[in-house]
């Protein structure tokens, strides 16, 4: 055992004398960085209490996390109504595991029905009002709720769009092909904050007199074109990968554009770009940070806000490596899961090649 | 008594769970021509490839021209200077012209000028018979032709042992014998050369010695002549009748 | 994708487009006259006159002369140069990091490998924006005041007011530079053999520490509080970079990994067979190669950092967006026109870079059969 760490070793960190030196190198820097980090954030930390007086051991203060979390999480939502937050966002991730449920038949559809039907319920419960209960203004959502929903509700949208869209960009129709690459380059060739400020300085404008559009459903139309956009592309590179003796025989046995397109075609590409997809869900969810800039308070907003309270100033590295964190857990967890659908993915394709 | 060429000494080696060679012993002298055969996953490929370190042997000890094989870089290149290797797959640099191909290792890793390496390059294009293709790209030129510049490539070294695995396995059959006349013409030069094929053509021509492998065993070694007539083992009895049937 | 036959469907096809296209007409036609109505009923102007109106606001940094009596058209130039010189700085900056970083996550040093790879999986799936929160608020915020400055070599200084470098009067110098160039230039065309380009590129290097050196230079001077004299880059400027430039290096580094990676094994056999070096394998074997299939996916990157230099904004860096719309919309509310103005420059540079990009590839197919 030790004779093979040691050959290891030996042909991993030092197989020549520069080898070695830059191993060293990089490990003293890498201990001499540590130490400290640790003591800050573990050792000399402070993690219970209430107030900032509670903060007394020179290293980083969670206290200010703790105290804030409430507002981290559900933003502005009043304290009695949170629950409500809760029920909707079980509702969604029971809806979302319906896609897991094996020997499922019409899986697709079965799974948009739910999710449809769960977005709704969802809506209802948070925005309040129709349903009996208390309205909560949109202005009121913020925090790690409002990022999740501009993510699921934003994804939601985006995806049948872009799905039509890639199929409308390779339509043999010179019209359609012409408006959809249009529309598609256009989303894809400007920044998202000008999406934003698009759609919500100019929205008002392009709608009729009186007709008032939410503030929170202004930045979502801006995400949701901007993301279909880039699903397009990725769903048009899956649907380059479909073999075309499959449109073929789909044809000879009689089945039309759409029913060839919903049950051979599609199924087949969507597998294909799966990774594409999740590194698009991982793009927007980093990408809710922006509607900070159109004047919401998503996340990040939240802390940011937070780190101007008089009473808690001076917490800027608490706050940011709090935040960074969560969002580092999400994307990685995300990018993780895509790799193992992937490697799933390549071994089952291998199975089924007869 | 000379060195020997190839000196292998109870080599053992492992695929994660897979005994890909067990317990291989064998001494080439120098000068001597080997042609190593047998089924596949017998782990002929793996043998010759653990000879110029491309593949790292788990047990054992091998020495080639008296250096011990060893996991360190710069013994590795020591041996690998004096030994040329052509792959089945030829692995030409596709960005470089056959020239720049050829010239490439003699300037970077043998310390000659880059004058000497080009007249050198030239002499051996010509010894494989496609002088012209000097400047053309790899991707310009029929598999047989591209060998046939990877055999020149491995011989502008000047190696002292030339390994060659599967040659022609991946040429479509009319090419097969322009690199194969190529071979044979090289095996009277008196270089030391280990050949793994499945050619049983090429082992009459030119081997002095065949050594037939099953399931990562030496089973046989003899002479061509004893080989092909009155092999001793079953196994090799059982390969011949199955290959030697066309 | 199922080609319709030609002669029995053709009329569906045309009356589906001719309705797609109805449609898209007059869903244009709506939302033009609801914007006319609206625009008419708060008395905002319309057309792109508002340029040559004074502009009557300060702009922090400009690259050109520029001052509250300057028109709304020059405030624009001033933010499209700011947005172009952080975008340029990234992107070198990012590029060379991108490259160290890609190569070092496939040393054959373990512990190299991993650190290079724990810097892209963390940069990678951390907002961007966060990290430039990161960097201004947390990193140069906490920097000490200029009387206790960070300093290089006495001639550069950092501190919370911004970094400051010397400046140089290059005036003598940009003669000899040019001259020196044009020289080099002849002569690498009559030579016309590569070890030329080595040296060519050495001699470059000389003349320009040269032209350094014959410059009249200027370094920052602490007076009282501040410093005066050299070259001042704001904070802002600062911070946008280094997080531009770290985030988008992680993402070239995979490039440059993928590139390298998709380079055939067979090839890095045969070169080590031959006795080559690791050093001159990656160089001389792997590079070259890999270039072909990095270069596409890296020009994109290029195009997302000039994208992402627009969350300017946030930390009033004043960029185009920043500037234009920014405060040049809320001051003439002509929302329609400076916003399709902002959105038609990026498309610009969108639509040059995936030209250029055809070109390249065009002209590296790879030779032969």
């Amino acid at each position: 055992m030790a004779a093979n760490a040691a050959r290891w070793m030996r042909r991993n960190l030092f197989a020549t004398p520069l080898q070695g030196l830059a191993t060293l190198a990089l490990a003293a820097c890498l201990g001499a960085a540590a130490a400290p980090v640790l003591d800050w954030a573990v050792l000399s930390a402070d993690w219970s209490g209430e107030r900032r007086t509670d903060c007394t051991g020179g290293g980083a203060c969670w206290v200010f996390i703790g105290a804030r979390l409430g507002q981290f999480v559900y933003g502005f939502y009043p304290e009695a109504a949170r629950w409500r937050v809760d029920l909707a966002a079980a509702l969604v991730v029971a809806a979302g595991l319906v896609f897991a449920v094996p020997r499922l038949s019409r899986r697709g559809t079965v799974f948009g029905v739910c999710l449809v039907v769960a977005m709704v319920a969802a809506g209802a419960l948070l925005a309040g009002g129709a349903i009996g209960l208390p309205a909560v203004s949109s202005r009121q959502w913020g925090g790690l709720m409002l990022t999740l929903v501009i993510t699921v509700a934003g994804l939601a949208a985006a995806f049948p769009l872009g799905v039509l869209l890639a199929l409308g960009r390779r339509s043999d129709m010179p019209v359609v092909r012409a408006l959809c690459v249009a529309f598609i380059e256009l989303w894809r060739g400007v920044p998202l904050i000008t999406v934003l400020f698009m759609a919500s300085v100019m929205l008002p404008l392009f709608l009729p007199e009186g007709a008032e559009v939410d503030r929170l459903l202004r930045a979502l139309i801006g995400v949701s074109l901007f993301a279909a956009a880039y699903m397009a592309e990725v769903v048009r590179g899956g649907l380059q990968a479909v073999p075309r003796g499959q449109a073929e025989a789909a044809m000879a046995l009689g089945l039309g554009y759409w029913r060839t397109m919903a049950s051979v075609i599609l199924p087949q590409a969507l597998r294909h770009v799966i990774p594409g997809l999740i590194n698009t869900v991982i793009g927007l969810f980093k990408d809710t940070t922006l509607v900070l800039v159109i004047g919401m308070f998503d996340f990040l907003g939240v802390v940011q806000v937070a780190l101007t309270d008089p009473e808690w100033l001076g917490f800027a590295l608490e706050g940011y490596v709090f935040a960074g964190l969560v969002y580092w857990i999400v994307c990685f967890g995300l990018s993780r899961l895509s790799l193992a659908i992937e490697r799933r993915g390549a071994g089952a394709a291998r199975g089924n090649s007869l | 008594m000379t060195m020997p060429a190839v000196e292998m000494t109870d080599i053992h080696k492992w695929f994660g769970s897979h005994h890909a060679l067990r317990g291989i012993g064998l001494t080439v002298a120098a000068g001597e021509r080997v042609v190593v055969c047998g089924p596949s996953g017998s782990g002929k490929s793996t043998l010759v490839r653990c000879i110029n370190g491309l593949e790292t042997f788990d047990e054992g000890r091998l020495s080639v021209n008296g250096i011990e094989l060893a996991d360190d870089p710069a013994t590795l290149r020591r041996v690998r200077r004096s030994v040329g290797m052509v792959f089945q797959q030829f692995n030409l640099f596709p960005h470089l012209t056959v020239l720049e191909n050829l010239c490439l290792a003699p300037v970077r890793a043998g310390g000659v000028a880059r004058r000497e390496a080009e007249d050198r390059a030239r002499r051996y294009l010509e010894r494989v018979r496609i002088p012209e293709q000097a400047d053309k790209y790899p991707g310009q030129l029929s598999g047989g032709q591209q060998q046939r510049v990877a055999i020149a490539r491995a011989l502008c070294m000047e190696p002292a042992i030339m390994l060659f695995d599967e040659p022609t396995s991946a040429l479509d059959p009319e090419m097969i014998k322009e690199v194969l006349d190529v071979i044979v013409e090289l095996a009277g030069d008196g270089r030391t050369m280990i050949c793994v094929t499945h050619e049983m053509g090429l082992a009459r021509a030119m081997a002095d010695r065949i050594v037939f492998m099953d399931e990562g065993r030496i089973v046989e070694a003899a002479a061509p002549d004893v080989f092909f007539t009155a092999p001793s083992s079953s196994r090799a009895r059982l390969f011949l009748s199955r290959i030697l049937h066309h | 994708m199922p080609r319709r036959g030609r002669s029995t469907v053709r009329p569906r096809a045309l009356l589906w487009q001719a309705l797609v296209l109805a449609s898209a007409i007059a869903l244009a036609a709506w939302l033009v006259s609801n914007t006319l109505d609206n625009l008419a009923r708060r008395g905002i102007a319309s057309g792109f006159g508002f340029l040559d109106s004074g502009a009557g606001f300060g702009i922090a940094m400009s690259l050109v002369e520029y001052s509250e009596a300057s028109t709304f058209g020059r405030a624009f130039l001033v933010g499209l140069l700011n947005t172009l010189l952080v975008s340029a700085i990234g992107i070198v900056a990012a590029t060379v990091l991108g490259f160290a970083i890609g190569v070092a996550r496939v040393s054959s040093n373990w512990l190299l490998a991993r650190l290079a790879g724990a810097y892209v999986e963390t940069l990678r799936n951390i907002p961007l924006l966060l990290q430039i929160f990161f960097w201004y608020f947390a990193v140069l915020r906490a920097l000490p005041a200029p009387g206790r400055s960070l300093e290089l070599g006495g001639a550069i200084f950092l501190n919370n007011r911004g970094l400051y470098l010397p400046s140089g009067d290059f005036g003598t110098a940009i003669p000899t530079v040019v001259v020196g160039c044009a020289a080099l230039l002849v002569a690498g065309l009559l030579m016309r053999r590569r070890p030329v380009a080595y040296g060519g590129a050495g001699a470059l290097i000389v003349v320009l520490f040269v032209a350094a050196l014959t410059a009249d230079w200027q370094a920052p001077e602490l007076r009282g509080f501040n410093f005066t004299g050299g070259l001042v880059v704001m904070p802002e400027l600062v911070a946008l970079a280094v997080a531009l430039a770290s985030y988008t290096a992680a993402f070239i580094a995979e490039v440059v990994r993928a590139g390298i990676q998709a380079v055939p094994r067979g090839q890095v056999e045969a070169a080590r067979a031959l006795a080559l070096s690791r050093r001159d394998v990656m160089r001389l074997v792997v590079l070259p190669q890999a270039m072909r299939l990095i270069v596409p996916p890296l020009t994109n990157q290029y195009l997302n950092l000039t994208k992402n230099s627009s969350l300017a904004a946030a930390i009033a860096y004043p960029d185009l967006v920043s500037v234009f719309a920014g405060t040049v919309l809320n001051i003439t509310g002509q929302a329609v026109e400076v916003i399709a103005l902002t959105m038609a420059v990026y498309l610009a540079i969108s639509l040059a870079i995936a030209a250029a990009m055809n070109l390249y590839n065009r002209s590296v197919a790879p030779r032969g059969a």
